[in-house]
């Protein structure tokens, strides 16, 4: 949450993102999800095949999708909870329409729609009424699923026609691309110029790190929160499409919880939950890191609940161990100020740690 | 929140008790006003259905509510010092469980219950030591947390599940008996819900709970020992999750590993409704309580009235929103009225 909190510079201003002062976080999780997939590459059996791989990537596709709009939500200092409603929403309203008899072709842009509207009712309590946006997520979050429960009751479709079922399971001949990853990358390429070579990416980074210094120097602070609410619900809504599509079903609880996973892949993904601080590259290094042990983890026949637990210790040590690294660098810049000559003004002890 | 910081700085003291006296009755006004609706829910659903409200429907009501309202008390508690935890369902889950395998095994009741409790006391420590040592968000801490407890419960618990014909008879009686229409899981909430509410508005260290999530930075600087309050928030929701699983188990005597998941949103929005704010330092716990009495409520009232239980989910999430929204158009409105009152003081003053 956006609290006014005031980010001194201090010595060690540089290191911040900085495990010890040494690697940066997102690199760190990029590497590790390299020498991951080698690993499992060369050791694990059944990993390495074309098929395997297709799974990883399209069982993982949905947290992706979603993780785009939500590393910049986050890096602008908001969090949208609703996302895994929004999915189960536009799954569940494809279905109805569906089960009335609507083309799929007038169906994906309606549900498409729906995403957008989700996402400006989420952006304007938050922009206009000045609402946290942790509790107004909280309560779409219900509202949205409750409204997806209406709409569908407890029927689950599945006799969605057989090119789209394809294009939403399938991949490309026996390569391990799934069709869906297509789309994926470009939306990754444009997210990744938007968020790190825009002025509107710049934007979202100078509002995450001071709302009131963005403002006073112009930034149209409501105006993108909005856009980026709206971004949101609309990028859910389509994985809701292509969920209903991957798995051949639609069903009010489709998604339920993926919220989480998303937000835990994206702070493990070295974005910075207070804001100003984050990577696409890293958010989506996060996301993949998951998926891939998951489904390592699975073909090793670790139990379900053991790999909840390795997704939670993940997502803790994720979030203390930058911190731990910045208090080491403190400390080690402490005390290089007490070894200088006098008069040099020791930073002030814990400084820039305020208050959780 | 905009009503803990006056705009004008250079009152008279008088004013300000005038003031504060003023804030004072808008923060009663939104716990009558939930305690008003709740009233008038009953009384409509009363008049559309006569059999609501007999003597076996009131215990219902306070039944269901039981659950609740002590998690959403020791929620309260953390939320009011500025922070959240999102761990309580799956906390609940495995105290339930520690309780009933206890107790299957042959144990006695009063034994499974302090189990219960210093289970869950043990996790909020674990929570708050993350919180206020680790100085990580609380939302992340406790998200990660929510994980690994209810990770450790499945692996714990496998397939396995507790029923209540396996479980002592006293403790079964006990979840079901009562005093008149008043069962004695409501009369053991209401108790705790009473102690933490003196506890936070007339001991020291309570206010300082209020105080640290108005402002964590004034807190630290007036002394108020931070880290050791945020603790005892969390060890105290923890404790009072775990006596939730305990109870749950004597309620229902079903447990299995996926008991109480789900449940931190129900408790946060019970909490949020009751008027306690995610900004910290402000609401009750006995407005937390009547969040929690309202939003189970509603779970019975929609089945009288004939109205599919499909509908809960949908309007526990609109009257969230339409809580939180109205708290605070109330707020700004409050400001509005606080700032043109000074102002004219103000140029009374100069004239």
């Amino acid at each position: 949450m956006p609290e006014a909190t005031v980010k001194t510079p201090g010595p060690a201003a540089g290191m911040r993102d900085r495990i010890g002062g040494a690697v940066r976080w997102d690199t760190a999780v990029g590497a590790l999800l390299v020498v991951l997939l080698l690993c499992s590459f060369s050791f694990v059996e059944n990993f390495g095949n074309a098929l395997n791989v297709s799974f990883l990537i399209g069982n993982t596709l949905p947290i992706a999708l979603i993780a785009l709009p939500m590393t910049m939500l986050v890096v602008s200092g908001e969090v949208d909870l609703s996302v895994g409603s929004t999915v189960g929403l536009s799954g569940a309203v494809m279905g109805a329409l569906w089960n009335q008899g609507m083309a799929i072709e007038t169906i994906i842009p309606i549900c498409l729609l729906l995403g957008v509207v989700c996402g400006l009712v989420n952006g304007l309590l938050v922009t206009r009424l000045g609402l946290p946006s942790l509790a107004v997520t909280i309560g779409t979050m219900a509202a949205y699923r409750g409204i997806a429960q209406i709409v569908l009751g407890s029927d689950s479709v599945t006799d969605f026609p057989f090119q789209y079922l394809d294009f939403g399971a399938g991949r490309i001949g026996d390569t391990f691309i799934p069709y869906a990853a297509l789309p994926f990358v470009v939306l990754l390429a444009i997210a990744v110029v938007v968020l790190h070579a825009t002025r509107f990416g710049r934007s979202l980074f100078a509002i995450g790190a001071s709302e009131e210094a963005a403002r006073f120097s112009g930034v149209r602070v409501k105006r993108l929160k909005l856009a980026m609410f709206v971004t949101t619900g609309l990028l859910s809504a389509l994985t809701g499409v292509f969920w209903a599509l991957h798995y051949a079903s639609a069903r009010y609880d489709n998604a339920m919880g993926l919220e989480l996973s998303v937000i835990a892949a994206v702070l493990l993904g070295g974005v910075d939950f207070d804001g100003g601080k984050g990577t696409l590259g890293g958010a989506i290094a996060g996301v993949f890191l998951l998926g891939t042990l998951q489904n390592v983890m699975s073909l090793l026949n670790v139990s379900a609940q053991s790999q909840i637990v390795v997704t939670g210790v993940l997502l803790v040590v994720s979030v203390l161990a930058p911190r731990i690294g910045r208090e080491i660098a403190h400390a080690r810049a402490r005390r290089r100020t007490a070894a200088a000559p006098p008069g040099t003004p020791a930073p002030p002890p814990g400084a820039r740690t305020p208050v959780a | 929140m905009t009503l803990t910081a006056p705009p004008v700085a250079e009152d008279a003291p008088a004013e300000g008790a005038a003031r504060r006296r003023f804030i004072d009755k808008v923060f009663k006004a939104r716990e009558l006003a939930v305690a008003a609706v709740l009233v008038l829910m009953l009384l409509a659903t009363q008049l559309s259905n006569t059999e609501f409200l007999s003597r076996q429907g009131i215990t219902d009501l306070l039944l269901n509510a039981t659950i609740l309202v002590l998690v959403a008390t020791g929620q309260a508690v953390v939320v009011i010092t500025r922070n959240v935890d999102l761990s309580v369902g799956s906390v609940l889950g495995i105290s339930a469980f520690a309780a009933g395998n206890y107790l299957q095994g042959g144990g006695s009741s009063l034994v499974a219950v302090v189990l219960a409790v210093g289970l869950g006391a043990l996790f909020g420590a674990l929570n708050g030591a993350l919180v206020s040592l680790g100085k990580v968000p609380a939302l992340v801490v406790t998200l990660g947390t929510l994980y690994i407890v209810r990770g450790i419960d499945s692996i714990w618990v496998g397939s396995r599940q507790i029923t209540a014909d396996s479980l002592p008879d006293g403790f079964v009686d006990f979840g079901h008996n009562g005093i008149w229409v008043v069962p004695y899981l409501a009369l053991l909430a209401g108790a705790v819900l009473f102690c933490v509410g003196y506890y936070l508005r007339s001991y020291r260290s309570g206010r300082e709970m209020y105080a640290l999530g108005s402002s964590p930075e004034a807190a630290q600087l007036a002394g108020i020992p931070v880290r050791g309050r945020i603790m005892t928030a969390y060890v105290l929701c923890g404790a009072l999750a775990g006596l939730a699983g305990a109870l749950y188990l004597a309620r229902f005597g079903n447990v299995d590993s996926a008991t109480g998941s789900g449940y931190e949103l129900t408790v946060v929005s019970a909490v949020v409704v009751g008027g306690v704010a995610f900004t910290g330092g402000s609401g009750t716990v006995y407005g937390a309580a009547l969040g929690a009495l309202l939003l189970t409520s509603i779970n019975s009232v929609l089945p009288a009235i004939g109205v599919s239980s499909v509908w809960v989910t949908a309007i526990n999430g609109i009257l969230l929103l339409l809580a939180i929204a109205v708290d605070r158009i109330l707020a700004l409105r409050v400001a509005a009225v606080l700032r043109k009152q000074a102002a004219r003081m103000r140029s009374a003053r100069h004239a």
